[in-house]
């Protein structure tokens, strides 16, 4: 199996070497495409590190309207390509994770591409490296997975949108999936009559629109 | 006349001033000239690093992933810590003060002018008159240096150096117990202990690739015992989390010994064989029933019994601390009470079995090796003992009359530079106006010297107090070695020449012996040749580094002293068959249980404790001035339990004002539920009105010296500020007080 990020937020412990790492790889100009939040400091000291979780179907890659977004033969999801980007920040809207961000001063979307000039050369990438706890971890599935207590987990779910991703979250629980729960709001929805699916749903209106440019 | 006038100008022209970017700013086009493997400044860890280096110029960091204790990783302070080598504030020259302002000299001049008062200061009120005040920052030869050139340099006893104010209580407990001031584990031991128990030490934000170990441990299986009054990063994770009233140590650990004597889970055989004066430790602890010790430290007796279980079943287990015991007027004394745990159960000596301190500073270790101490000379010798004296007076060839006798401790040399016995100081390595207790005394203190220089490479809080200031070296711009907390000795390597006139620090402070007349003894070339020396002087004493070489560091990443010949490998763990007392036995001491020297009344209902914060080290000299870290650290803060917060109608963000009996300061409030409610907190890294050392106690213990930091009365007053609070995200960006122009 390639080799791939595994995130344990039980082990961050919030120093953020993570994200000044981040800003030393010659590609990214001094910005970190990584992220650490308090997930309240008022009744805790935990901390979690956002990466991209590279998803198999990438939404931001899914919504760019230049297909500004590539995605590597290994499954590693890139930044938007400098002379396709078209500013819209889609991108920075539809990812479930809110990963991407839009550098205004460089007027680029920016992302993790998993330091894809180290990587591809064999190299771990910067998050991984200096992670002093192994919370960001950078190897293959068969080498960490066994060396630890935790699970695994690699499909998430927002709602009625089921992500895979290439980063697993390493979870001290049995869970097969995370499911970020959408508060019911859209349980339902998208279900009634005349389309059964979000699916057929979508393809409802794309007949619909395709026939009303006909002439 | 030591006193600063022109605050704003220094500030103006010296900082901090934020600086966030290599030399020549962030670039993809470099073409690097040299990989120059080395280690971090800053903590003990000293995690090995890479320096990437174009035009003399150190413009990046890479991962040194082949070097065996961090293989690779690094905290947030070790990524950026480059960004300090070319930043704007370097002094690049040396400086005179005249009326208040600081202006340019050559080094002639500066050094002249030095010499010149040194030399009035001594003849008319004798040589005692000169403190010499050093630091563990520096690499072991530059230390070895500085405790030879105020003894045979300038003849002073009074030489002392920051680790005063850092590991020194678990010195002495070492010494007083094994015989020996070194952690007695290599840290590859900790993945093989069942059981840690980490006291007083929050090493996810002090240590955070120490935390390497730790989760192998965890990964394997460990549990963690982590004895904290706050729930930190560290003791989040604990299996179990202590969380006792500060300075209440030894009352949990005697509870502790209690509970492993009561229930069988002592080593016999070891205390026998290998140990002193158990009787009168096991008739102690016998008072100090879990509800007795939990009466006293306010953790529930179940958990004290629960945690000398874990503790006393464990096949394997290591017993570690930091700062957070030994930072107290009974810091010796709890050091002692823990290591009696460790005696007990005879978890010593093996692999997975033992004790350490986890020292503060990268050269905590070695700094407080060879001879900067006010008391000590090189290879941890005493400085009281003849056939010591003899053996380091024939090695520098000084006529032992010349040999001044013990100096005192650094809070000490302070009281007496304000009694007018101590009349000029020279500092190195330190910022005496952040990391000293009692800010407003130290203050008075520097006003009242008759002159001050300061050698350092930026202008720190302390140094603005200074007659003469002369530009010193970063650490990428000098070699030599330092010796990480577990006893490595490991090899900084040279990166790049000093900036403008700056010059490596041990060149400054010969040149200063040499235009004393004292020469004959400052005649070394290099690092080298003084390690050289340095491993000759240390030869027979308990830090032997006689058969350490450079070349044999590079080799095996590191020596663990005592290394006594040059075909021994070093000595990785300690206690496998004797301890260093004479009689090859440990020492058990009883220890009753004594209060802090301040304990909280009427007046001042809270103890504050004080600590560190993972994004700046220490006086925060070095690290207060790179943005990346500055921004996610901008000032300190009081941390306050949402109970305590209610009771005196305080919120999150709203600046209060913490008084002492002592001082006071203004600091913002952040709410939260992982500190006691009798307890509140402030990090210490930060100087003038906004140094919690402001209001902290300088009560000593009375054997290593050192100041209460971490616990002392104080009370939290409600003010009517105009400042709008800071809350949650907005805690961002520099602080005013501190950064004038960005």
């Amino acid at each position: 199996m390639e080799e791939t990020m595994f995130i344990d937020p039980q082990r961050c412990i919030g120093c953020r070497a993570c994200v000044a790492a981040c800003r030393e790889c010659a590609t990214h100009k001094g910005y970190p495409m990584i992220f650490v939040d308090y997930i309240d400091r008022a009744e805790t000291t935990a901390t979690v590190p956002t990466v991209c979780m590279h998803c198999k179907e990438p939404t931001c890659a899914l919504v760019c309207p230049a297909d500004a977004i590539k995605v590597s033969d290994d499954g590693v999801v890139m930044s938007a390509l400098k002379p396709r980007c078209l500013d819209c920040r889609n991108c920075v809207n539809a990812c479930p994770f809110g990963v991407p961000k839009y550098n205004t001063e460089i007027h680029l979307q920016m992302k993790c591409d998993m330091c894809y000039d180290r990587s591809s050369e064999g190299l771990k990438p910067m998050c991984a490296s200096v992670c002093p706890t192994g919370a960001i971890s950078f190897g293959k599935y068969e080498q960490i997975v066994p060396l630890r207590r935790t699970k695994p987990v690699n499909v998430h779910v927002f709602g009625n949108q089921k992500v895979e991703t290439k980063v697993y979250l390493m979870l001290p629980t049995d869970a097969d999936e995370v499911k970020v729960d959408g508060c019911g709001v859209f349980e339902g929805m998208l279900t009634r009559a005349g389309s059964e699916t979000a699916e057929s749903w979508i393809d409802t209106q794309v007949e619909h629109s395709d026939k009303s440019n006909e002439f | 006349m030591s006193r600063v006038e022109h605050l704003e100008q220094i500030i103006e022209e010296y900082g901090p001033h934020l600086h966030d970017a290599p030399h020549g700013g962030w670039r993809a086009d470099r073409v690097i000239d040299r990989v120059v493997p080395t280690h971090c400044p800053y903590c003990a860890v000293q995690c090995g690093m890479n320096l990437l280096v174009e035009n003399d110029h150190v413009v990046g960091v890479e991962p040194r992933y082949d070097f065996p204790v961090n293989e690779g990783r690094l905290c947030p302070k070790g990524v950026t810590a480059y960004l300090q080598v070319h930043h704007p504030d370097r002094l690049l020259h040396p400086l005179i003060k005249r009326n208040g302002r600081f202006e340019r000299a050559s080094w002639d001049q500066a050094l002249d002018l030095v010499v010149a008062k040194f030399k009035e200061l001594q003849t008319k009120h004798g040589p005692d008159s000169i403190g010499v005040y050093s630091g563990s920052s520096l690499t072991t030869e530059k230390t070895y240096l500085m405790g030879k050139f105020a003894r045979a340099g300038l003849g002073t006893r009074y030489v002392d150096y920051n680790g005063r104010l850092c590991m020194v209580s678990a010195a002495a407990g070492n010494n007083k117990a094994f015989g020996i001031d070194r952690a007695a584990n290599p840290w590859s031991d900790i993945p093989l202990a069942d059981v840690l128990l980490i006291a007083g030490s929050n090493c996810a934000e002090t240590f955070p690739v120490l935390n390497k170990f730790l989760w192998q441990q965890r990964d394997n299986g460990g549990r963690w015992i982590i004895v904290d009054p706050r729930e930190t990063a560290t003791a989040r994770q604990g299996d179990l989390h202590l969380q006792l009233k500060p300075g209440t140590d030894v009352a949990l650990a005697n509870g502790m010994l209690h509970v492993l004597i009561e229930d069988d889970l002592i080593d016999q055989a070891f205390i026998d064989s290998r140990t002193n004066d158990w009787d009168a430790t096991r008739e102690l602890a016998h008072r100090y029933s879990p509800d007795v010790a939990s009466q006293i430290c306010g953790v529930p007796a179940q958990k004290i019994v629960d945690a000398a279980r874990l503790y006393g079943r464990a096949r394997t287990a290591l017993v570690m601390h930091a700062r957070g015991i030994e930072h107290h007027t009974n810091g010796v004394n709890n050091v002692l009470s823990y290591i009696n745990l460790v005696l007990a159960t005879g978890k010593i000596g093996a692999p997975g079995r033992g004790y350490g301190t986890i020292t503060g500073q990268g050269n905590g270790q070695g700094g407080r090796e060879h001879g900067q101490k006010a008391d000590q000379l090189p290879g941890q010798r005493s400085i009281s003992n003849p056939e010591h004296r003899k053996h380091v007076c024939q090695v520098w060839d000084l006529p032992e009359a010349e040999l001044p006798q013990a100096g005192v401790s650094v809070v000490e040399m302070f009281t007496k530079m304000r009694e007018g016995e101590i009349r000029g100081l020279l500092s190195i390595c330190n910022n005496v106006m952040v990391s000293l207790p009692d800010t407003n005394d130290v203050r008075r203190s520097l006003e009242g010297l008759d002159f001050y220089v300061c050698i350092d490479f930026f202008m720190s809080e302390g140094a603005r107090y200074a007659d003469v200031v002369l530009p010193g070296s970063a650490w990428s711009e000098d070699e030599g070695v330092t010796c990480n907390s577990e006893g490595r000795v490991v090899k900084i390597n040279k990166a790049n020449n000093p900036p403008g006139e700056a010059r490596p620090d041990w060149w400054i402070v010969q040149e200063i012996a040499r235009r004393m007349g004292r020469g004959k003894y400052f005649s070394f070339n290099s690092p080298l040749e003084i390690f050289n020396e340095l491993r000759v002087a240390s030869r027979g004493g308990n830090a032997d580094y006689y058969g350490i070489t450079w070349e044999k560091i590079e080799k095996n990443n590191g020596i663990f002293w005592p290394c006594p010949t040059e075909d021994h490998p070093g000595t990785p763990r300690l206690f496998e068959d004797r301890f260093y007392h004479p009689d090859g036995k440990a020492k058990f001491h009883a220890i009753e249980y004594n209060p802090p020297n301040e304990v909280p009344d009427e007046e001042f209902p809270l103890i504050l404790t004080s600590g560190r914060v993972v994004y700046q080290y220490l006086s925060g000299n070095q690290t207060r001035r790179i943005g990346f870290l500055v921004e996610q650290c901008p000032e300190p803060y009081v941390e306050v339990h949402p109970e305590t917060a209610a009771r005196l109608k305080i919120n999150d963000g709203e600046r209060v004002r913490v008084v002492s009996r002592r001082g006071d300061g203004v600091f913002p409030v952040l709410v939260v539920r992982t500190i006691r409610p009798d307890t509140i907190f402030i990090p210490y890294h930060w100087g003038e009105q906004l140094a919690v050392n402001q209001l902290t106690n300088p009560a000593l213990d009375p054997t290593s010296k050192i100041p209460e930091f971490k616990a002392c009365a104080a009370r939290i007053e409600k003010i009517h500020s105009r400042q709008l609070p800071i809350l949650g995200r907005q805690r961002k960006g520099a602080s005013a007080s501190e950064v004038k122009r960005g």
